[in-house]
């Protein structure tokens, strides 16, 4: 007898109980495709009007049918697998859902003015309630204010989480950790008004795109301590240790060693942060004012930034309005979506090396 | 370039836990000494004393006194960095740094340190790496990461980069117990050609290592979880093996014990 033929036996006879029977591998998908098309009857028979109200239908119906299918044939434990499976799924479809909806809005709507003309020419000389112009000034404040503001809050950021994670001990680390946590919470607003009241009232500057960057600057701080605390927190102790050992100071250890090995996640900490501040219209509202023509000097005079002329746009109300609105919605989605790839781009390239 | 250690009445707190007390022992130049004993008897905090890297650690302390030739490491106006350079450690894992290259890592100290000339480096490299037992098997690939090689070849790496800075003194923390046997051969028999320059100290869970590698063999011993450990007995490794002079050391060394 070979072999074969014995593990065969073996199989079949299934003396230690290891075998149950399963649902085919597409078994869920069937289900899954069956929960739709009865979600669809039950929502036309039933005179549901909302598509939503269809999905979750469906998305139910999923879960119990597989839940219940799985009881029947598989036993009690692979199902509560397949119910844990499945809810993961809903969720996850619960969450790309409306991601997918919101950027196919945007992009069907926003890619009508969105071309060349758009991209270069500024409002100057445009009502914002007739056809024409263009975001070339928008897209110019907004790169101009979210660099300054990066470069004010990078370092400064950077630096607190180096105190926190290499050299604070004590009370004034825990005031610090204690101050960025408030800090993380400080609504866009509140930071343009107090920009509004330091920077424009008491030391009296007029309005500028570096007004509305010192306001960023002051969001997008803590959302860079706590990203690259977490980043320097998981370079091992062992790595420092190294270092010491071979004679080097701490400072030389850190900027060499550590802040090296955790660059990829710094950098995709400030891009995030980045991200986020991109799209700030409070305190660009306060501080820049907003402008139709192009202004590419950040120290003097109102500026346009991307978010204020979206808003600006949508409250002129006429179609045309509408268009420049959405199209200047795609051209901010974009922007940030090419600093994420960046981010990631740079942390591919910076990351330690496997060697594999 | 070795030098001798001489180390009187030290004691290691780690905040107000006393893990050593009153330890006196003294380390012949080119030489290897072991530190055997249980877990948590407190080799490792003694063999970081050494070097100044216990005090690393937040909140730990050490009191008494080390002397290498005439110097006092405790010493005032003693630079721990500057002591570090001239007593090297090795860890038990290895621990290459993972952004450098085989060939930065080893230039590593002396690139941070800032003390090199840039044509010596490539010299200093391969001498270090000589000396590790390494060269021939990463010659050809010294601008590959040096987290891509193997265990045993990136424990080797480490002591290469300890040695290139010329210390006195290599402290060894477990080098060889997240290793391999064949590895582990391979790093014994580099201790023995290491002694020939550095005073070499070794931490060990394994006694035939011990027993293999070290001229003198040091037991640690606690008498209870929680009590500071203490120095049971120091003496030439055959001794330590064959006739100890203390019941305790013959308990552990023989596998009696508890």
């Amino acid at each position: 007898m070979s072999a074969q033929t014995v593990a065969d036996k073996v199989d079949r006879t299934d003396r230690l109980g290891i075998q149950q029977p399963r649902l085919p591998r597409l078994a869920p998908l069937g289900i899954a495709a069956g929960a739709a098309v009865l979600a669809v009857l039950i929502g036309v028979l039933g005179g549901l009007g909302s598509r939503i109200q269809w999905g979750l239908i469906a998305a139910i119906l999923f879960v119990v049918g597989l839940y219940v299918i799985s009881t029947v044939v598989e036993g009690g434990r692979q199902a509560k697998d397949r119910l844990a499976t499945s809810l993961v799924w809903v969720a996850f479809l619960l969450a790309v859902v409306p991601l997918a909806s919101l950027i196919w809005e945007t992009v069907s709507k926003g890619i009508k003015v969105t071309d060349g003309y758009f991209l270069t020419h500024s409002m100057s000389g445009v009502v914002n309630v007739a056809p024409g112009g263009g975001v070339y000034h928008a897209l110019m404040g907004t790169i101009e204010q979210v660099l300054i503001a990066t470069v004010i809050a990078t370092p400064i950021g950077l630096l607190t989480a180096v105190y926190l994670v290499e050299y604070g001990r004590g009370a004034l680390a825990k005031a610090v950790t204690f101050f960025v946590d408030v800090m993380t919470g400080i609504p866009s607003i509140v930071a343009g008004l107090f920009v509004l009241s330091l920077w424009i009232m008491i030391l009296d500057f007029g309005y500028s795109g570096f007004a509305g960057a010192l306001a960023l600057a002051i969001l997008m701080m803590p959302v860079v301590v706590r990203s690259t605390e977490e980043m320097l927190k998981l370079v091992p102790n062992e790595l420092r240790e190294a270092s010491y050992a071979l004679g080097v100071p701490k400072w030389k250890t850190i900027l060499k060693v550590v802040l090296p090995t955790s660059i990829g996640g710094i950098t995709t900490g400030v891009m995030l942060a980045v991200a986020r501040i991109t799209g700030e219209t409070a305190p660009v509202l306060l501080l820049v004012f907003g402008s139709p023509a192009i202004n590419n000097n950040p120290f003097d005079g109102g500026q346009a930034s991307l978010p204020l002329y979206i808003y600006q746009q949508w409250g002129a109300g006429t179609s045309a309005s509408f268009d420049r609105a959405w199209a200047a919605a795609l051209v901010l989605i974009v922007f940030v979506m090419i600093l994420n790839l960046l981010a990631r781009g740079i942390a591919r390239w910076k990351a330690p090396k496997t060697g594999h | 370039m070795a030098k001798r250690i001489d180390i009187s009445g030290l004691t290691a707190y780690y905040g107000d836990f006393k893990a050593i007390e009153d330890i006196s022992m003294a380390v012949e130049p080119r030489s290897v000494t072991a530190f055997i004993g249980p877990s948590g008897c407190g080799k490792s905090t003694f063999l970081r004393t050494i070097n100044r890297m216990h005090e690393v650690i937040p909140g730990a302390r050490v009191e008494g006194k080390v002397m290498l030739d005439d110097e006092n490491l405790y010493g005032t106006g003693v630079d721990p960095v500057s002591v570090r350079r001239v007593v090297g450690m090795v860890f038990q894992r290895p621990n290459p740094f993972p952004t450098m290259s085989v060939y930065e890592n080893v230039a590593a100290g002396l690139k941070l340190n800032g003390r090199y000339k840039k044509s010596e480096l490539d010299d200093v490299v391969e001498k270090s790496l000589r000396g590790a037992n390494l060269w021939n098997e990463v010659k050809d690939r010294l601008n590959r990461p040096g987290s891509g090689l193997s265990g045993g070849q990136q424990q080797r790496l480490c002591i290469a980069r300890a040695i290139a800075v010329e210390p006195q003194v290599l402290l060894m923390d477990e080098p060889c117990s997240a290793l391999d046997p064949i590895s582990t051969l391979a790093i014994e028999d580099l201790i023995g050609d290491l002694k020939t320059r550095f005073t070499i100290v070794i931490v060990t869970h394994n006694m035939q290592q011990a027993a293999r590698v070290s001229d003198r063999t040091a037991f640690f011993n606690l008498s209870a979880v929680g009590e500071p450990g203490r120095l049971i007995e120091l003496d030439d490794t055959d001794k330590i093996f064959s006739n100890p002079s203390v019941q305790a050391t013959e308990d552990y060394v023989s596998g009696r014990f508890g």
